[in-house]
């Protein structure tokens, strides 16, 4: 399917040492400053907007980049905006090590595809992953390739529920198909 | 195979079987939403299932109690859209007079053991406490909750954490929580449920059990259980829900993903310094940092027994001039147990400011903020920056905040 196949150029994000952030919380993806908000559509240039050296974030980003995080990203509160942020700003997907629980299934149940990757570090350090790149995957496979580089790469592909919301869209729409 | 009390619960909810690391469907006993992610809540129902009915309008909930009562003009916006779904649909509301939503689903006797909850709040799983399986997730999550009383759930993998010894006398369970978080960090529960037992938690009433099992959440945790209780427990909730407490125990042969064994012997009071809630140090470590203002509450420190303490050590003494200290009580019950035992007043003749309950204090924006260079010693659960302003605040029990507050630093209540 070629929803499956996502591509796009990468955002690695890295601290002013040039190490991959780790346990970055909610409050530093979408502070609760703004959480009174809505409105999708106005939440994408709060993204990362308390996170240090990446609040330009939104003036960055293009639509159908990737960002590439720390283990435990979106830590903290179980705001929905710190995925719709992303969303507004049609980031095309999130790899991360891991994912807090709460967040993991936000972005599931909105068909925002977060998907997991082994040895992060390492891949940093072996150029693997290097901002601007442009790099492809199979959500479902798992398959991926840095395009930029030519080096083929794997990814931790989706669980079978979250495919099959993230095929349907979003929970309502695959709750909608179970009746 | 044996099972472990995460499995037992959901396993008491779900057709599918129950085992670590399967997805399943879940049956939901209560679903709730705040007054943060309830407006979105609502936005989701009505743009997906309109006028049609939720899954069971008796199990559905608001709490308002993160802007309580509004203090700007979209929470009040939003508060009123929850509330006018709540009539149209007949849903209780616990409405901003009544504080955290969390302790008030234990107070009405809705949060049972055994029981699984759902709600627009993160420390959700501070109901671990009294052995329900609480959990926060998001709006998405919690409209489709309302519409059906159902959710996929992935059974989590346990954790079994033996605390051994006796801390020093001058611990409580705010310290032990902290020493917990300096151990595990983010690591060594991540995406698990964890069971905690030895004697020190086993003895710990409702209060103690709250503080510990509500920062959880800050070690990226599903949710604790403290198996084994004494009396005390048995005896508050029977008093909230009017049946006897029972909860789930794990099976001898259950499989746990790992087992840890941490040392409490002589542990000394704890204090988590800025920017994150897991890097703790111990009170003679910090001691004597200047402080600006000091919190006491939150869904981690605002029961009774909390200001009961801080109380002890303020009934003699003063705040000094140049600290603010907060005093925000959890709940309405709290705030009326404080207000006929004089805990109020105490606190209020120290010079705290005393304001009506829920999250003020803990959640940026009501009840005020920190401001750049302010250095703030905080009951609550999470320092991470920007949490509750631009200044840098510490973690501690509510004895070491009221302690500070006299000192106008970092102390303790043997150093007044
Ligand atoms: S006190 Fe703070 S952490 Fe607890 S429920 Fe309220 S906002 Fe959340």
């Amino acid at each position: 399917m070629e929803k499956d196949i996502r591509q796009g150029r990468i955002w690695v994000l890295l601290d002013k040492n040039g190490k991959i952030i780790e346990d970055i919380d909610t409050d530093q993806i979408y502070h609760n400053a703004h959480l009174h908000i809505t409105d999708i559509a106005e939440m994408g240039q709060f993204a990362l907007g308390n996170l240090e050296g990446w609040t330009d974030f939104p003036k960055k980003c293009q639509g159908g980049d990737i960002i590439i995080a720390g283990r435990n990203f979106g830590a903290g509160s179980s705001r929905q905006q710190a995925v719709d942020c992303f969303i507004a700003l049609k980031v095309n997907a999130l790899l991360a090590p891991s994912f807090s629980a709460i967040y993991f299934r936000n972005a599931v149940n909105s068909g925002f595809p977060v998907l997991g990757v082994r040895d992060l570090e390492s891949l940093i350090a072996g150029k693997k992953f290097v901002s601007g790149d442009v790099i492809r995957f199979d959500v479902k496979t798992g398959q991926a390739e840095n395009l930029s580089r030519g080096i083929p790469l794997k990814i931790e592909p989706m669980s079978s529920v979250q495919y099959e919301i993230f095929k349907a869209g979003d929970l309502f729409k695959y709750g909608k198909t179970l009746t | 195979m044996g099972q472990t009390i995460i499995e037992k619960i959901i396993q008491l909810h779900s057709k599918d079987e129950a085992v670590s690391g399967r997805i399943v469907w879940m049956d939901l006993d209560i679903r709730s939403a705040r007054d943060f992610g309830g407006p979105n809540v609502v936005k989701h129902y009505e743009r997906e299932y309109r006028d049609s009915p939720l899954a069971d309008k008796s199990k559905t909930f608001f709490t308002f109690d993160l802007c309580a009562p509004a203090c700007t003009l979209k929470y009040a916006d939003n508060q009123q859209a929850c509330r006018d779904f709540a009539r149209r649909h007949g849903i209780e509301v616990f409405d901003v007079d009544r504080g955290i939503g969390s302790h008030v689903l234990i107070e009405e006797g809705l949060a049972r053991p055994g029981s699984t909850i759902v709600g627009t709040d993160s420390h959700m799983n501070v109901l671990g406490a009294v052995g329900c399986f609480g959990q926060g997730m998001g709006d998405v999550d919690i409209a489709f909750a309302f519409k059906t009383g159902t959710t996929w759930f992935e059974v989590p993998e346990s954790v079994k954490v033996v605390l051994i010894g006796k801390p020093s006398a001058a611990t409580d369970a705010k310290d032990l929580t902290l020493f917990l978080g300096k151990e595990l960090g983010t690591k060594k529960i991540a995406l698990r449920s964890a069971e905690f037992y030895g004697e020190t938690v086993k003895d710990l009433g409702l209060a103690g059990r709250i503080t510990f099992c509500s920062m959880i959440t800050e070690m990226a945790g599903i949710i604790g259980f403290i198996p084994e209780y004494g009396a005390e427990l048995a005896g508050e909730m029977k008093r909230f829900s009017g049946r006897a407490f029972s909860p789930a125990s794990a099976d001898k042969d259950a499989l746990y993903a790992d087992s840890l064994k941490l040392d409490v012997t002589g542990l000394p009071p704890q204090v988590a310094v800025p920017p994150s809630p897991n890097s703790v140090k111990s009170l003679a470590e910090v001691r004597g940092t200047r402080i600006d203002s000091g919190f006491i509450g939150s869904c981690t420190n605002g029961r009774t027994e909390d200001f009961a303490r801080a109380a002890e050590i303020l009934r003699i003494r003063k705040v000094k001039k140049s600290v603010m200290l907060k005093v925000v009580p959890a709940t309405r019950r709290v705030y009326e147990e404080l207000l006929k035992r004089g805990i109020l007043e105490t606190l209020f003749e120290s010079g705290a400011i005393v304001v009506n309950p829920g999250c003020g204090g803990c959640a940026e924006g009501h009840v005020g903020l920190t401001g750049k260079g302010e250095t703030q010693i905080s009951t609550g659960n999470r320092n991470f920056p920007g949490k509750q302003g631009k200044g840098r605040t510490y973690l501690a029990s509510p004895a070491v905040v009221a302690a500070s507050c006299v000192a106008g630093e970092i102390a303790g209540p043997e150093d007044l």
